[in-house]
């Protein structure tokens, strides 16, 4: 069975890069950006987008609600 | 798969619910507050509660809860926000009502307000934030900090025999006739978080079933008056805070 593919978008502006979804993550998909958002915060982007399962553990424990997590149905080759 | 086909509207598995504001929160970065609000924002959506919840903000960093949550809601005096949401309760018997307070709020000033409130059986939710410290005033001891623990005023650690004992006040209320489902939960990983999540909608539900009071500890962290990054503090907290504060339903009738 294929895997699910998923993916996020985080709200940069609203990110306060507390790093909580880093360690959620199951698939280690998120990190922290080296470039900062206009409040100065290192924000959350997806490093490594191919192995997202789109499980949404980082928008459960984001404490700031800036994660938007989709899921499609894998496409059957 | 491209990534722009995954990302699409039918394909949402998560998003803020709209009962949040789009408000940016003043917590800093990692408050466990920020999880707390959204799950009784999500709950409140989940049951179509909007139009009838009545929240109680109470006094400390979650203050400005008012601005966050998109109900109605009534500002207590510090610590006095259980005997306001009895009040509310009593004379809008058909609202639901909830109050929101920290461990300052419940465990120190408004000891009395939060005994007598569970213990007048009243129908109303207790959302109660245990960090151990005192958070928006600068990190001071509370009741509830643990031995040892430092605060900015016992920067030794917390000694019982001068400082006094730890307060659990979960265990006291739950001591009660009045309540009905005591129980501490926690928000440290996304399985506690959607756990904690489940309990605030059975509290909920017993207030809607007429059974008297749900009281929902969540032992939180505040990483800024522990001094500690967000991914320590939940670390520290899961060796420190939950052998003194142990997970689970302490009472449910």
């Amino acid at each position: 069975m294929a895997k699910a593919k998923g993916a996020i978008v985080v709200d940069i502006e609203k990110c306060k890069g507390c790093s909580v979804c880093v360690s959620a993550c199951p698939a280690q998909v998120i990190n922290l950006a080296a470039e900062v958002n206009d409040k100065g915060y290192h924000y959350a982007y997806m490093e490594n987008p191919d192995n997202c399962i789109g499980c949404a553990n980082c928008g459960v424990v984001c404490p700031d609600t800036c994660i938007t997590v989709y899921r499609a149905k894998p496409v059957t080759a | 798969m491209d990534i722009k086909e995954i990302i699409k509207e039918e394909n949402i598995v998560y998003k803020k619910t709209s009962v949040l504001t789009d408000k940016v929160m003043h917590y800093c970065p990692g408050c466990t507050h920020g999880v707390v609000h959204k799950l009784v924002a999500e709950v409140i959506e989940e049951m179509g509660l909007q139009e009838k919840t009545i929240g109680v903000s109470p006094v400390g960093c979650s203050v400005f809860l008012y601005d966050y949550i998109d109900i109605d809601w009534q500002e207590a005096a510090h610590g006095r926000a259980p005997a306001l949401a009895t009040g509310i309760k009593r004379l809008m018997p058909d609202k639901v009502v909830f109050t929101y307070q920290g461990d300052g709020d419940l465990a120190a000033i408004g000891t009395a307000e939060t005994i007598h409130a569970c213990n007048r059986d009243e129908n109303i939710v207790v959302i109660f934030i245990n960090n151990g410290i005192y958070g928006m005033t600068g990190g001071q001891m509370a009741p509830t900090t643990l031995p040892g623990m430092k605060a900015s005023t016992c920067p030794f650690g917390r000694e019982p025999g001068q400082d006094g004992h730890p307060l659990k006040i979960t265990e006291i209320v739950a001591q009660l006739p009045g309540t009905t489902f005591v129980t501490r939960q926690a928000c440290h990983t996304p399985a506690a978080v959607r756990k904690t999540k489940k309990v605030l909608k059975k509290a909920f539900e017993n207030q809607i079933n007429k059974r008297g009071t749900s009281f929902v500890e969540v032992v939180a962290t505040c990483n800024s008056g522990w001094k500690m990054s967000p991914v320590k503090a939940n670390e520290w907290m899961e060796e420190n805070m939950f052998p003194f504060y142990p997970l689970g339903d302490i009472k449910d009738i």
